[in-house]
């Protein structure tokens, strides 16, 4: 069993009791919550004639179902309005703050809360959304609940559940050029398996991962997920803290100091004991892009489809369904195949850096013909500061679309879909058969840099190529 | 069509009520409630919509739409009952229908928890005992059957048919504790407790300001 991790310290100060059976009531710190999990709690909660306890600690926002053309309302899906209109009632109702559209702060729930200094180091926090984790970055215990969990955090700020073991996973060394953190927590994921977290908590910590930024590590907490683990976290050190300080919930001047000091505190000492131990090193990770419909199915830009015979045993039928199904050759690069959609965007990579990175590759170049090409940025704040910085420019001129902030084509529970077979290059997390809004469609993970070198190209590129050709200019 | 909503509430021990049957193994939650009706707001119309494209189907055969099933509550089924995908919908649906408790020769585990979640005995019973109650039932489909959970007895028309409840699901029915978010509001001095003494919810106060406390 672990002891002295930062997610050991976590659960002890938020344990409220445990319960019969085994399992710990835990307390809740930040509970967020977006329209598409949360009215049929709202109505549950109602039906049993209780109130939300903590409304301060409750945030809201609106992401899943936006449309990301014209954000007037009423929306013209008649189901998407009700669901907002929903979530507006329930807020006012019950006295929570709604980060609404025009707000100046709307967008996915998972950029936003840090975005506002609401995601703070020590945090229990529960969102009704799987990409919860994506908050670990910052030193939190964060994971995503079902709808009866929401309900009931709701209605105690505080849920059951089991304590998970924990895996501390060690990066050396330093990532290349033309690598982001999207190409590392894939490497990740194609190692360990979509399962190889089932029942642990990641603990992401070593020389490539102190070295990221903010935005990079929430790239990589936020696909812990699809490695199984229901919270991924990296301990907080000053680049937290830099991060955090003078954001609009962050501790103020008169507190921070000891907020800082707190925060250190929490991180997991030398002498913790963790339950696994994985070793990495950053320098052998390659631009990655997924082939198959699970994020584990991935590889290095300039490596082969794998053939059957070369998979283990428990991933051979998997590769055979996800052959027929992308419509891809086992034995082939993966390099140089065509592709309809470009999307850049989500909460694993809709933050502003990601469109920096994206701009750089894209900046003077045109998207290649007949290629659909949008950048979704994650938020209004994020889109605001594109906007001030010229980079929305950089990609109108390139003949990508920009769009309004939200989740679109992430999951397609709004306009933004694929058609029939169209295959996209995605910045998204998941690449499951049908998730991009068509039943035959195909998505292609891969960071938002590689995104744009695919839009240009018409084609899964290499983007060390195109920054290395750019900057021989 | 009226949905029962007085929904199952603290300790349960008894229920009684009339019967539906439903045959066939292997019915999972995708049948109970298809996923179209996912994307909703509110459990609410979920009981209008159980089994909908069964019923669809059978056009008015189906034995959630026959007349005299109407305001039934103890749902009889045969072996693993709620077996796919584990949504909390398909419970949800049965029980705005009215269905208070399901008698059956097995069940799927994760349909088993969601139902305790709400409140209701999923009970199981060998499966000559499950035929034997379904072909009663049929000849007599307006009498009461009568769920004993701690005697595990299901009274019907002069004959004790004996069932079984795992012990910890029992245990929750009987003493009222399958209610979670009741069980977690019960816990008020605690969650206090918890609340003044974690920094970020006391502006990161001097005497609380680095990890361990007592
Ligand atoms: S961007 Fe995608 S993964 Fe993230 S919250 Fe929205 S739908 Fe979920």
């Amino acid at each position: 069993m672990s002891s002295g991790t930062l997610y050991d310290k976590v659960w002890d100060l938020h344990r409220v009791a445990d319960l019969p059976g085994g399992s710990t009531q835990l307390f809740v710190g930040l509970h967020l919550i977006h329209e598409v999990t949360s009215p049929q709690a709202f109505a549950a909660l109602e039906e049993k004639g209780l109130r939300v306890s903590c409304p301060d600690r409750t945030i809201a926002t609106v992401d899943h179902i936006v449309p990301t053309t014209s954000q007037l309302r009423p929306f013209a899906d008649p189901l998407a309005e009700e669901m907002l209109s929903t979530l507006e009632k329930n807020c006012q109702k019950h006295s929570i703050k709604l980060f609404g559209i025009g707000s100046g702060n709307q967008g996915i729930v998972h950029v936003i809360a840090p975005e506002l200094g609401l995601t703070q180091p020590g945090m229990t926090i529960a969102c009704g959304d799987s990409h919860t984790s994506t908050h670990g970055a910052f030193g939190a215990i964060a994971f995503g609940i079902g709808t009866s969990q929401v309900r009931d955090v709701l209605a105690s700020q505080s849920l059951t559940m089991n304590k998970l073991k924990v895996r501390r996973i060690w990066f050396d060394g330093k990532l290349s050029q033309g690598v982001y953190a999207k190409d590392l927590i894939l490497h990740v994921i194609r190692t360990l398996g979509v399962k190889g977290g089932v029942g642990f908590a990641y603990e992401f910590a070593g020389p490539a991962i102190t070295s990221l930024s903010m935005e990079e590590r929430m790239t990589i907490c936020n696909m812990a997920i699809e490695g199984g683990a229901r919270c991924g976290y990296i301990n907080p050190d000053s680049t937290t803290f830099n991060y955090l300080k003078g954001r609009v919930h962050a501790p103020n001047a008169t507190s921070w100091e000891q907020a800082v000091q707190w925060w250190q505190s929490l991180c997991s000492d030398e002498t913790a004991i963790f339950d696994d131990e994985v070793k990495f090193d950053a320098t052998q990770i390659s631009p990655t892009v997924t082939w198959g419909i699970t994020p584990a199915q991935n590889i290095a830009v300039d490596a082969k489809i794998p053939k059957p015979q070369s998979l283990k045993d428990s991933e051979r039928l998997i590769a055979e369904e996800a052959f027929s199904y992308m419509k891809v050759k086992p034995g082939e690069p993966i390099c140089g195949l065509p592709v309809d959609v470009c999307f850049i965007g989500s909460c694993t990579n809709g933050r502003i850096s990601d469109l920096r990175a994206a701009a750089q590759v894209v900046q003077g170049k045109h998207v290649a013909k007949g290629i659909k090409a949008f950048v979704v940025p994650g938020s209004e704040q994020v889109a605001q500061t594109a906007e001030q910085e010229g980079i929305h420019n950089i990609f109108l001129e390139a003949g990508f679309e920009w769009r309004e902030p939200g989740c679109s084509m992430c999951l397609a529970m709004n306009p933004d879909k694929l058609e029939g077979k169209q295959i996209s290059a995605s910045s998204s997390n998941r690449n499951f058969k049908g998730r991009q809004g068509s039943s035959s469609g195909r998505t292609l993970l891969m960071s938002p840099a590689m995104v744009a070198a695919a839009a240009i190209k018409g084609k899964v590129a290499d983007v060390r190529e195109i920054l290395r050709e750019s900057q021989t200019y | 069509m009226s949905i029962n909503t007085s929904f199952p509430k603290g300790v349960i021990k008894k229920i009684s009520g009339r019967c539906i049957v439903l045959h066939g193994d292997d019915i999972d939650t995708d049948r109970i409630i298809p996923a179209r009706f996912l994307k909703c707001v509110s459990f609410q119309d979920l009981g209008e919509q159980v089994f909908a494209d069964d019923r669809t189907e059978l056009k008015g055969m189906h034995p959630f739409d026959i007349t005299s099933n109407k305001g039934a509550s103890i749902l009889v089924v045969n072996d693993n009952f709620g077996c796919g995908s584990s949504r909390e919908h398909a419970p949800q649906a049965l029980m705005r229908w009215g269905i208070r408790a399901v008698i059956g020769q097995s069940f799927a585990e994760i349909f088993y928890g969601n139902c305790l979640a709400l409140g209701i005995p999923c009970a199981t019973t060998s499966k000559d005992m499950v035929n034997n109650l379904q072909a009663a039932i049929k000849h007599y489909s307006q009498k009461i059957l009568e769920l004993d959970l701690n005697r595990n007895s299901a009274y019907f028309n002069g004959v004790n048919y004996p069932i079984s409840i795992e012990s910890g699901a029992l245990e929750m029915l009987t003493t009222g504790q399958w209610d979670a978010t009741t069980q977690l509001i019960a816990q008020k001095d605690s969650l206090e407790r918890v609340i003044s003494r974690l920094p970020y919810l006391n502006n990161f106060e001097d005497k609380i300001k680095t990890y361990p406390r007592n």
